[in-house]
């Protein structure tokens, strides 16, 4: 039980995000899903690269440990991974900046009125 | 190994390389001098063009898969256990590979020459070039991959900037919207592709295509899951009907040099769809091959060929009308040329999709075992090359509608349809462009359009007809569309405000005649490019371990 409290916490957070962003009104709200869908898919990555009993990926040349070590691809994964997240997050808060000065509202269903009524 | 050769052999890498090396050394160029920045540009995406030519010459000529492993000779290790397994990145270029590159590469020059002028009046410029090379960058990046993280690395890369492209106007609230429409979507796509990755990564220890198509075993539950995932976020990726509605809005609020190359990066997304169903799927959906020994059936891969195939042609069929009807009522010219875009991503995958009803089984019998294998019929090949060579015709088709909308944008700042009329009269040039988008975008016969369109009629009227029917309806109703925008743009009365209305700069008439110059040319001589171009990447994707046999030696 306890090695699937991973797993159960990414559906959680996956669930939880593309709930926020299909049905949240707010711009921040449907941002701060992506997020939490983008943390889920991450911590699924990490969890993966754990193998039982196995030890963390780093060589120090001791002959004693016959332990296997975990291969560090997933971890490697998840930092790109990250990076990429931190970009996205700041270009669209930057976007969410512009449209509040265009529109002086975040509501999705506003935003869809004012959008139609400039024609 | 001379200068040359060894060129060819690292050209994989400097594809990707120099326009990214490019797009930095940008900023700085431009405190110089704005003309030498363009010219700077233009150098660059032409000497990617360059190298692209000579990689893709020697894949589709001489028949062979070019390999660059970042790090290494090979992209498996093996380490003291024994086990190999592979982590390096490779970059595996096959036919479908050097096919797409070329679609690229043209995109990319056409768009940074035709930006030379059209967005000369803006400022930024500095930034507006690197995020065009950046992008360039991503999307032949997408195209030559072979290592699924690294295709999401690029597609990410290409998400960014190519967001912050569509926004370019961010004077304008209607481009801020679609370019947040454009990354709420793309990310939440690139995020499902991610966690598909993950799971196969978890089942079979593996990044590479090639590792991943050998050793896929399909038979749980996860590698379900993982091909919805992988279908359903390539299909945001490209534009597929229900996730669809990000496209009208980002195409048309970009600027049109801009959303050249968004076709091109559209078409990188469906290209990758292709590779998953085609490569790393393969032996489970195209060709499973069963063995029977001693009465016995085992099982070497499930049959999913008729499942996919149903799920793809009504994604399809959808695609064409909901695109069609789209364009049919839609007022702002832009907006209806996108609209035409979305339906010309059904035919494509139309003629993919119904392929896959045409796999039939065939018997050999080799010492006691009995294997049978399963081929695409002739309609299917057919079916298949039609819709790969619709691909390289839709990318230049909507490619020159899209400049000729941003031609009349330049001259007269009006994209409505309504408010426009009688502009043949000033701009000759841009009108004789656009009758030739107009009846290659709707399959009409000198142009490139009704080669591959013929094509797939032909091919999917022997494997069903009503799918045949709907695809030439859609196509009577695109010319339709296309027909009205002739006329209320270009014929009619004189309408005063437009009477100092002059022809476009060079720059730009140079972009629209070189594509209308490879439309008439593909027209002209379809056999040439459907023998050259399109037969080996149709080989290339019929035959999965093909991939695996080349790019793991």
């Amino acid at each position: 039980m306890i090695y699937q409290i991973p797993f159960i916490a990414v559906a959680g957070l996956i669930l939880i995000g593309l709930y926020a962003v299909i049905f949240k009104r707010n711009l921040i709200k449907i941002v701060i899903g992506i997020t939490l869908i983008e943390s889920g898919v991450n911590l699924f990555l990490i969890t993966l690269g754990y193998r039982q009993g196995s030890l963390a990926p780093i060589f120090t040349g001791n002959p004693n440990v016959d332990k296997a070590m975990s291969l560090p691809v997933p971890q490697a994964l998840t930092l790109t991974s990250i990076v990429i997240g931190v970009a996205v997050l700041a270009l669209m808060l930057s976007l969410i900046i512009h449209i509040y000065r265009h529109y002086g509202t975040l509501d999705v269903k506003k935003l869809a009125k004012k959008e139609a009524d400039e024609e | 190994m001379n200068f040359f050769e060894s060129l060819l052999t690292h050209s994989p890498a400097l594809i990707v390389a120099v326009p990214l090396l490019g797009a930095f050394l940008t900023p700085l160029i431009s405190k110089i001098n704005d003309k030498i920045r363009n010219a700077f540009v233009v150098f660059i995406v032409g000497l990617t063009g360059v190298l692209i030519s000579m990689l893709s010459y020697d894949v589709l000529m001489n028949n062979k898969m070019h390999n660059y492993v970042f790090g290494g000779d090979s992209a498996l290790i093996m380490p003291a256990s024994g086990e190999s397994f592979a982590v390096r990145i490779i970059f595996a270029v096959d036919g479908l590979n050097a096919f797409m590159i070329i679609i690229g590469a043209i995109l990319a020059f056409v768009g940074v020459i035709y930006s030379w002028h059209f967005m000369k009046e803006h400022t930024g410029l500095d930034k507006y070039y690197t995020l065009v090379l950046l992008m360039i960058a991503g999307m032949l990046g997408m195209m030559l991959t072979g290592d699924m993280f690294n295709f999401f690395v690029f597609l990410e890369i290409t998400s960014i900037s190519s967001c912050a492209l569509i926004a370019f106007y961010t004077n304008k609230g209607k481009s801020v919207l679609a370019g947040f429409k454009y990354i709420v979507i793309s990310t939440i796509g690139a995020l499902f592709i991610l966690f598909a990755i993950a799971l196969l990564y978890g089942q079979y220890n593996a990044l590479n295509m090639a590792v991943l198509a050998n050793s896929i075993q399909f038979n749980t539950f996860t590698d379900k899951i993982a091909l919805v995932l992988l279908i359903s976020g390539l299909g945001m990726k490209a534009g597929i009907v229900p996730m669809h509605m990000w496209l009208p809005d980002s195409y048309g609020q970009a600027p049109s040099s801009v959303t050249l190359i968004l076709i091109g990066t559209t078409q990188a997304g469906l290209y990758a769809l292709f590779r998953m169903v085609f490569t790393v799927f393969g032996r489970h959906i195209t060709s499973p091959i069963e063995l029977t020994i001693a009465g016995n059936n085992i099982l070497a891969g499930t049959n999913l060929n008729s499942i996919v195939g149903i799920i793809l042609v009504v994604l399809a069929i959808l695609t064409m009308i909901i695109g069609v009807m789209m364009a049919l009522k839609e007022s702002d010219f832009k907006r209806m040329i996108a609209f035409a875009a979305v339906a010309e991503i059904g035919y494509m995958v139309l003629a993919i999709g119904a392929a896959f009803f045409t796999l039939s089984p065939s018997e050999i019998t080799i010492e006691g075992v009995q294997v049978t294998f399963y081929s695409f019929s002739q309609a299917g090949q057919m079916a298949i090359k039609g819709g790969l060579f619709h691909i390289i015709n839709d990318a230049l088709d909507i490619g020159l509608l899209f400049l000729v909308a941003g031609a009349i944008y330049y001259v007269t700042k009006e994209t409505s349809l309504n408010k426009l009329g009688g502009l043949a009269r000033n701009m000759k040039f841009t009108t004789i462009f656009f009758i030739i988008g107009l009846l290659a975008v709707s399959g009409m016969p000198p142009m490139n359009g009704f080669a591959s369109k013929l094509l797939i009629y032909e091919s999917i009227y022997l494997i069903n007809p009503i799918l045949a029917i709907v695809a030439i309806l859609c196509s009577i109703l695109l010319l339709a569309t296309f027909v009205k925008v002739l006329h209320s743009v270009f014929l009619g009365p004189k309408i005063p405000k437009f009477d100092e209305v002059k022809e476009v700069p060079a720059s730009m008439l140079i972009g629209m005649g070189l594509i209308a110059i490879v439309i008439i040319f593909f027209g002209l001589f379809p056999n040439l490019i459907l023998e050259n171009i399109v037969q080996p990447a149709a080989d290339a994707l019929m035959n999965y371990s093909a991939y695996i046999g080349g790019s793991l030696l």
